[in-house]
Parts: structure tokens; C-alpha cells; sequence
């Protein structure tokens, strides 16, 4: 498949102080170390983890809301990775990465109407940007979201969070994006309601010929969208695969640990669970010699204490970071 | 859109009895401040020798000063004047204030650090003093005294402003919009500073209250308003040394009329969010 | 043989809110009971009145909700009749609550340890001197490593989990018969969701404590509950044990939501939506409130209907079931 965006060696660091450590001296949280992956055109890779794990700083990395500390990104054969956020704006490229984010009440300006939402990005970026066009525009992209077109005048308030998430993918799709991350599009929706946007999403990537990253900590709803997912851990890619490869087979324990903790509807029973014990290790100043996961990994051994594991294939595009996977 | 807003205003004035008592205190005073010289009962200014001194009565409601002028007439035609250095004084702060304060919060650094230690160094100051230093090294004029008083109050918004600012920094929306291709300061002036002016009406109906009463002080104490200008401040300074002689009068009516109107702004805070807020706007 | 009365039974109990826009009627004749020892879940969409019944069950609903009718019969006293003084004094004692927020729910400028201890002074008769070697006990059981140091953690020191552990042990710390968890895990990670369920599921076994679960998601009721109480729109759509309402769904309104729930063996194609949304509460009601949204519709449904048994424990309020 031909690869649409190349993320090489991206680190992230945030300086932080330290109570009680000795002035002048340097603290660095690792929210994002060393992630490598790459997107093919048209390809939905979806990217689990929970809070903390760097999925959001990574995200922001990608849509090039903030800068890498190290590390390339390439997008559709361009550097982007280095030029600085603030000039990233005005870039062709800004228009072909865009994003739904999670909290849709959250995500819209409470004093923009549905219409001014979606226009907005039409009006910065758009190629034709006169109003006659603009609303038609609008109008248009409100018919391929499923927004009746009564609802364009509203304010957010005045719109349930179904509606408001439309209003989010319309501006999102608006300037025919080649990439789109969905930050956990549906977690802030009913269930009703999810199973309606996911088909909208999926219906929009094959008709806008878009990719995916799909970033959500549900398991469930990350494979039925997913070709292939990546798992993060602590600011590192602990395990990626295609979804039958990784759901099916998962080797490192962090993904067993999370496959085994998703409830499933009708199974009754808590069964063969594993449970996690312990604390996360601080991500401030990590140890760049021990694997993240140890203290809390229910099979770690002493040599996790001293080396880190390294992505390793098993077979094909199955990776994982684990020396006893 | 303006249907809208009417019946929202409407809702938001009937569901909250205090809010509607006041507004029509509000419309009051600015039908005061608008029409006091013409409905004045008297010339404010004539003095009259025959009836000097002389307590209320049906010729004269609020009675009458040591020169036989009409205390009623002077409290009407004062609102005016009171009423311009207050709206003048706040709005000239809370647009600084909340520029200042929405930058800061946006931007961090440099621009936070200068913004919030010139907040810290006005607000080290007893403020009345500071006001009164202001006007004392800017020169005795009515302006000055607006300027002084926007400058006191200067912190106050920059300070609220940059707390609101800093808070949406990281919304969802600003992101959305930085993708939608916005820049730094478009992102500041169309998507952020609007949404930051909500809780601050409230604090700007306050303090319109705290700006009357500020300036009132100053011309209190011979500063800005000069007589025989009626002005509340000055109307209750002149009436203050009549009080021990039995001579109530003079003073208790403009600082009733005072006492109101900061009353009245400080109760319409929380209306005048309701009114602004879209979120109210159900 | 009889069967021992349930420990609560929600008999008929009606909530209704005033709003600027008329009355939201939120719960309409809501039954379900609960025995000793056992997790009940309460099923339903943001809206559907889940939340709301938790609270009239604690009487702690805002003020802008009246009850209208119905009993909360507790242990045989009705704690729709009862005085806030006997309230009180049960609340806590007798019966606790967790909520969803648990950052919000704890005071954060008093150290977690003497939070405990508060509760336990109150409502659990403790002596001052044991309080403490008490709430270090407390936390101990909820698995907050290192007990004893964290007694003087604040809650902003504490990761999500970790606090919603401290209101568990706040919630349990006087033995309550019931707990109401509302949401209890909404908003922690899938791992942390587990550890905080399995605790709950443990403590609740040892003490023989009964237990209503308050959640949107299916899935989660399904692994801990024993019966499922399935909410619409106030309203008590489906009530049966957890099995068989996976298994033989009876109201169409089940039904959809079993299958709107993501899981690992459905494909995106065959996940259902559930078209329409939840009917404005205020005003006029059909007598079915899922009847707009129902493809089983049929002009005998605006009949008033009552919940109809249809197996043991199983109870459908639907006129033309699956």
C-alpha cells in the first residue's frame, strides 16, 4: 500500500519540576518515546491505550497542533515534522489533516451557529471562499453527515450530542482531508447514537478515499472501524498488528491484560481475567534501560529491569515490543 | 435572530423578579440621565435667598441647600454626570482589562508576566489613594477622573480575563479552529476573547457600582467635579457639614440616590450574564 | 415458601422536574426491587431516567424535582415519607452512594484518610482514638497500596482510580446493606474499570451487601449484575435476570440496545442503530414511551399497558413483545 503519512522516531518531551529535587536541575516528563509508524492511503489504523499513555500528545504531534522534541514526521512525501506549529497553519498541507475530537459539546464554539462551524475552516482555507459558494457548500456537506439542513442556524446548546458530532465530521470532511484522526468520536455518545456516526465515518473514508487514526481506549468499537491498530503504553508502541492479529493473538501482556478487561455483551462471568497490580511507572525522566510495563506486568523476569524491549516482527506486520512475547 | 433575543431577554427579565427590579431601576436612572435638566422641577443652579435651608415640603421634595437651591433638582440632573463618568470609567477598563488579560492568558511568557505584574503593581495601592494620586499628578479635570478610576479598576478584568482565557486555551474548540486554519490571533480575537465576556459582564455590572461610588469619593474630596456642578459626590460633601445642625436633608438625598444606583448595578450582574450567554439562550 | 422480601422495593415511584418549559415528567411509575446480597443493574441512555432514580432512592434530588408518587420501601420503612433527620441518619449508615466524578465528589482540600474518618465518627459510632488505625484499615481493603501513607493524601494526589478506591471505602466504611454506584467507572480506563468492579463484586460478596449498578454500558451490567433493569425514557422498559435478557430480549427496545452494543463478534454492518431519539418528556406522552421509535408499532400500543410478567423475575412493559 502506498504509505500516506511516515511517523520516524517522533519523541515528545515536556520540562517539569520535580518537589523536592535541587534546583537547576533538569526534569523531563516522556509523554511520547520513540513511536514509529506509518498510514497508508485509505488505510483506518487505530491507536488504544489509556489516559496517560501519550496517545494525546501524539495526536497532537500528527495534526501538528504542537512541535516534536525529536523524530520526523512525513506526510504525503513532505517534511511536516519540522516546520514550527504557529507556520503550519498556513501550509497547503493543513487542510489535508484534520480531526473530530471526542467531547463534541467541547469541540464547538458555543458562540458559533452549526453553519459558521462548518464554514469556518472553509473560509481560511477553502479555494473559492465567496459566500454564495461557501453556503452551498455547507449545505452540501450538512446532507453528507446527515445534519438536516433546518439545524444549520443553531447554536450547539441547541443541539443533541448526535447532531453537535456531525456538525464536528462536517468540518472536519469540509476541505476533503486525506488524513482524518478521530479522537474518540463516539465515547461522549449513547449507544444509540454510536453505532449511526460509526457508519457514517466509515461511509465517509470510502467515498472521500480518506485514512484513519482512530484513537479510542475501547477495544470493541476499535475493531469494527480498524485495518490495523497500534497499542501504546507509557509513551511507546508496545504492540501493532492487523486487528485479527492483535485481538486474536496478542503478545505483549499489556495487550492481553486489555483484551481481557473489555466487557463483552452476553458473556457473563468474569472468567479469565488479568488483573493488573501496581502502579504505572512515572513517566517523568523513565529509565531508558527498563520496560515500561515492568512492576505492573503480570510475567516480568529480571531482564526487563535491564533492557528495554524493541519492537520485533511476528510475521508479517505483527510487532511487539516484549523480550518474552 | 433579533425575535430571538427579544423573547429571551423578555424570559430572562420575568423568571428572575430581582433582575427585573433592576432593570427598571436601570431605566429609571438612564431616564434621569438622559431627560434630568428637562424634568427638573428648578434651575439647579439658581439659588433662591428667600428659602434657604428650608426641609422637604410639597414645593420642594428633597428641600433645599444653604443658597435656597432645589435639592431635587440637583440629585436629577446629577445622574447625568455620575452615571457618564461610571459607563466611561468601565468601559474604558474592561475593553484594556479584558484585551490585556485574554492576551496574557493566551500567549504566556513574556506578555503574562508583564501583564500580571503591572495588575500586581496597581493593585499594591490603597486604591482610592491611587486614584487620587492619578488625578493629582494628571490634573483636576473630569476626565482624569475617569482615567484614574478605569486604571484602578484595570486589574480586576485583566486578572479575570486571563483566567478565562488560559481556561479555553485548551479547549476543543480552539484546537478545531487551529486546524480549520486559523491563526494565533484570530484564534484570540474571534474564538476566544468572545466566549471569555460572559462572567465578565457580571463583574463589570459591579463594578459600575464600585466606579460610581470611586468617583463620588474623589469629588467628596474636591477632586474631578467642581462645584457648583451638581454631582452626588459633591452634593453630599456640601450637605455633610449641615448634618450636626440638623440640616439632614442636603447630604441623605444624593447619597440615597447613590446608595440606588450602586444597588441597582449590583443586583443586575447576574441578569445581564443571562442575557449575553447563548448558552442561556434555550 | 415465600420467598424473604426484597431488601428495597421501588413501587410506583413517579419524579417529575419543574423546568422553565413546562414539567419534564423523568420517572413514571418506576418498580424494581433489590434482595440481600444481590447486584441489580439499571440499564439505559443518557436521558432515560437512571441517574434520576438512583437519586430519588437517596432523596437527594435537586429541588426543582418532586416526587409524585410511588414508594421507596427500604428494609419496610418508605423512604419517600421519611423525614430528612431519619434520612440522614440512614444515608451513610444503611445505605451509601458512589458517583461518577469521584474527584468531584471528595473534598479536595481534606486529606482522604480524615474523609473516612469523618464518616466513620458520624454514621459509624467509631471512638476518636480508633478512627485512624479504622480509615487505614478501610483503605487497606479498597487495595490502596501503602495504606497508611496515603491516609494523608489529597484527592488531586491520587490518580482517578485511586479516588474513586477512597470513595468506595467512604461509601462502605459504615458496612451500608445498600450501596447505589451511579456510573461508577465512566471515565476510568478499561483496566481500572475492571480492578474497581472486580472490588466492588468482592466487598459486596463478603458482606452480603446488595447492590444497584447504574450504567449506560451493557456490557459492564452484564458481567456483574444478576438482574438487569432496562430504562427508557423513565420509564421500566424490561426487568429480568442478566442471562436471560441477553438471551430472549422481550422488549424491541432490548433488543436494540443488545445489539447496538459493540462487541467481538459483530461487524460494523450488523451493528444496530436505533433510529429516532428519546421523546420530549414534557407535555403529552403516549402511554408507550418507545412507541414513536418502535418498528413493532401497532395502534393498540397507545393503549395504557402494565408491566406483564412473562417468566420468573422477568417482567415486559410492552403490548406486542419479541
Amino acid at each position: 500500500m502506498d504509505t500516506l503519512l511516515e511517523v520516524a522516531s517522533v519523541s515528545k518531551r515536556f520540562p517539569v519540576t520535580v518537589k523536592g529535587s535541587p534546583r537547576g536541575s533538569e526534569h523531563f516528563l516522556q509523554a511520547v518515546d520513540d513511536v514509529s509508524f506509518s498510514i497508508g492511503r485509505g488505510e483506518c489504523v487505530g491507536l488504544v491505550g489509556e489516559s496517560g499513555c501519550g496517545k494525546s500528545t501524539l495526536v497532537k504531534l500528527i495534526t501538528r497542533l504542537s512541535d516534536t522534541s525529536d523524530g520526523r514526521i512525513w506526510f504525503d512525501g513532505h517534511d511536516i515534522g519540522t516546520v514550527p506549529a504557529e507556520r503550519f497553519a498556513r501550509m497547503p498541507q493543513r487542510a489535508l489533516i484534520q480531526m473530530v475530537f471526542q467531547d463534541p459539546t467541547d469541540s464547538l464554539n458555543p458562540r458559533f451557529t452549526a453553519f459558521d462551524t462548518i464554514a469556518d475552516p472553509l473560509r481560511r482555507l477553502g479555494r473559492s471562499a465567496g459566500a454564495g459558494e461557501v453556503a452551498k457548500r455547507v449545505s452540501a456537506l450538512a446532507d453528507m453527515v446527515g445534519l438536516p439542513r433546518e439545524l444549520l442556524g443553531r447554536y450547539p446548546h441547541q443541539l443533541s450530542g448526535g447532531q453537535k458530532q456531525r456538525v464536528g465530521i462536517a468540518r472536519a470532511v469540509a476541505l476533503e482531508p486525506r488524513l482524518l484522526v478521530l479522537d474518540e468520536p463516539t465515547s461522549a455518545l449513547d449507544v444509540s447514537v454510536q453505532a449511526v456516526i460509526l457508519k457514517l465515518l466509515e461511509s465517509l473514508r470510502r467515498r472521500l478515499g480518506m485514512s484513519y487514526l482512530f484513537v479510542s481506549h475501547d477495544l470493541n468499537v476499535v475493531r469494527l472501524l480498524a485495518d490495523r491498530v497500534l497499542v501504546m503504553y507509557l509513551g511507546r508502541i508496545v504492540e501493532m498488528g492487523t486487528v485479527d492479529e492483535v485481538f486474536e493473538r496478542p503478545r505483549h501482556p499489556y495487550t492481553r491484560a486489555l483484551l481481557s478487561c473489555v466487557p463483552e455483551p452476553g458473556a457473563t462471568g468474569a472468567g479469565q481475567r488479568i488483573r493488573l497490580s501496581g502502579e504505572p511507572r512515572s513517566p517523568i525522566d523513565p529509565d531508558p534501560n527498563v520496560c515500561r510495563f515492568y512492576g505492573r506486568c503480570p510475567d516480568g523476569v529480571e531482564r526487563c529491569a535491564q533492557e528495554m524491549p524493541l519492537l520485533r516482527s511476528f510475521g508479517g506486520v505483527h510487532l511487539s515490543a516484549c523480550h518474552l512475547a | 435572530m433579533t425575535a430571538a433575543a427579544l423573547r429571551h431577554a423578555r424570559y430572562v427579565v420575568t423568571e428572575n423578579p430581582i433582575t427585573l427590579v433592576a432593570f427598571s431601576m436601570l431605566l429609571l436612572l438612564l431616564l434621569l440621565a438622559l431627560l434630568g435638566p428637562a424634568l427638573a422641577p428648578y434651575d439647579p443652579l439658581k439659588s433662591d435667598t428667600a428659602s434657604t435651608l428650608k426641609p422637604p415640603s410639597m414645593r420642594h421634595w428633597f428641600g433645599t441647600d444653604q443658597l435656597g437651591r432645589d435639592m431635587l433638582s440637583r440629585v436629577m440632573v446629577a445622574t447625568r454626570l455620575d452615571m457618564a463618568i461610571a459607563f466611561s470609567a468601565v468601559a474604558l477598563s474592561f475593553t484594556a482589562g479584558s484585551l490585556a488579560g485574554a492576551c496574557a492568558g493566551v500567549f504566556g511568557g513574556w506578555t503574562e508576566r508583564i501583564v500580571s505584574r503591572i495588575s500586581d503593581t496597581i493593585m499594591a495601592f490603597p486604591l482610592f489613594v491611587l486614584a487620587m494620586g492619578i488625578v493629582a499628578a494628571l490634573g483636576n479635570s473630569v476626565f482624569n477622573v475617569v482615567l484614574a478610576t478605569a486604571i484602578i479598576n484595570l486589574p480586576f478584568y485583566a486578572r479575570m480575563a486571563r483566567a478565562e482565557a488560559n481556561v479555553r486555551r485548551e479547549a476543543g474548540f480552539v484546537e478545531a479552529a487551529r486546524l480549520s486554519g486559523n491563526g494565533t490571533m484570530r484564534v484570540l480575537a474571534v474564538h476566544i476573547y468572545p466566549n471569555c465576556l460572559p462572567p465578565m459582564m457580571v463583574q463589570a455590572s459591579l463594578n459600575l457600582g464600585w466606579a460610581m461610588l470611586n468617583a463620588a469619593g474623589l469629588a467628596f474630596i474636591g477632586l474631578g467635579v467642581r462645584p457648583p456642578t451638581p454631582e452626588w459626590g459633591i452634593l453630599v460633601a456640601e450637605g455633610a457639614s449641615f448634618i450636626l445642625s440638623g440640616e439632614w436633608w442636603i447630604a441623605l438625598f444624593p447619597g440615597l440616590a447613590l446608595m440606588l444606583a450602586v444597588f441597582c448595578f449590583n443586583l443586575m450582574g447576574d441578569g445581564l450574564r443571562d442575557l449575553i450567554d447563548p448558552r442561556r439562550r434555550t | 415458601m415465600a420467598a424473604p422480601a426484597p431488601l428495597l422495593s421501588v413501587e410506583d415511584l413517579s419524579v417529575e422536574f419543574r423546568t422553565r418549559e413546562g414539567l419534564v415528567k423523568a420517572l413514571d411509575r418506576v418498580s424494581f426491587d433489590i434482595h440481600r446480597g444481590e447486584t441489580v443493574g439499571v440499564v439505559g441512555e443518557s436521558g432515560s431516567g437512571k441517574s434520576v432514580t438512583a437519586f430519588a432512592i437517596m432523596r437527594i434530588l435537586d429541588p426543582a424535582a418532586r416526587i409524585t408518587g410511588g414508594r421507596v420501601a427500604f428494609d419496610g420503612v418508605d423512604l419517600v415519607a421519611a423525614h430528612e433527620p431519619e434520612l440522614e441518619a440512614r444515608r451513610g449508615r444503611d445505605l451509601s452512594m458512589i458517583f461518577q466524578n469521584p474527584r468531584t465528589a471528595l473534598n479536595p482540600i481534606r486529606q482522604v484518610g480524615r474523609q473516612i474518618g469523618d464518616v466513620l465518627l458520624r454514621h459509624g459510632g467509631a471512638k476518636r482514638g480508633e478512627v485512624r488505625a479504622r480509615a487505614v484499615e478501610l483503605l487497606a481493603q479498597v487495595q490502596i497500596p501503602d495504606p497508611a501513607r496515603r491516609y494523608w493524601a489529597y484527592p488531586f494526589e491520587l490518580s482517578g482510580g485511586m479516588c474513586q478506591r477512597v470513595m468506595i471505602a467512604l461509601a462502605l466504611a459504615c458496612g451500608p446493606a445498600l450501596l447505589v454506584a451511579d456510573e461508577p467507572t465512566t471515565g476510568l480506563d478499561v483496566t481500572t474499570q475492571a480492578a474497581i468492579m472486580d472490588l466492588i463484586d468482592e466487598l459486596a460478596r463478603a458482606k452480603r451487601m446488595a447492590t444497584l449498578l447504574i450504567t449506560h454500558d451493557l456490557g459492564l451490567a452484564a458481567l456483574h449484575c444478576e438482574r438487569i433493569v432496562v430504562m427508557h425514557a423513565g420509564h421500566v422498559v424490561e426487568s429480568a435476570p442478566t442471562a436471560e435478557l441477553f438471551a430472549s430480549p422481550r422488549h424491541p427496545y432490548t433488543a436494540k440496545l443488545i445489539a447496538a452494543t459493540p462487541g467481538p463478534g459483530i461487524s460494523l454492518e450488523e451493528l444496530a442503530a436505533i433510529p429516532g431519539s428519546l421523546p420530549d418528556l414534557r407535555g403529552e406522552l403516549p402511554a408507550c414511551r418507545y412507541s414513536r421509535r418502535c418498528e413493532r408499532y401497532a395502534p393498540f400500543c397507545d393503549e395504557p399497558l402494565p408491566l406483564a410478567e412473562v417468566g420468573p423475575r422477568h417482567t415486559v412493559a410492552c403490548g406486542k413483545p419479541l
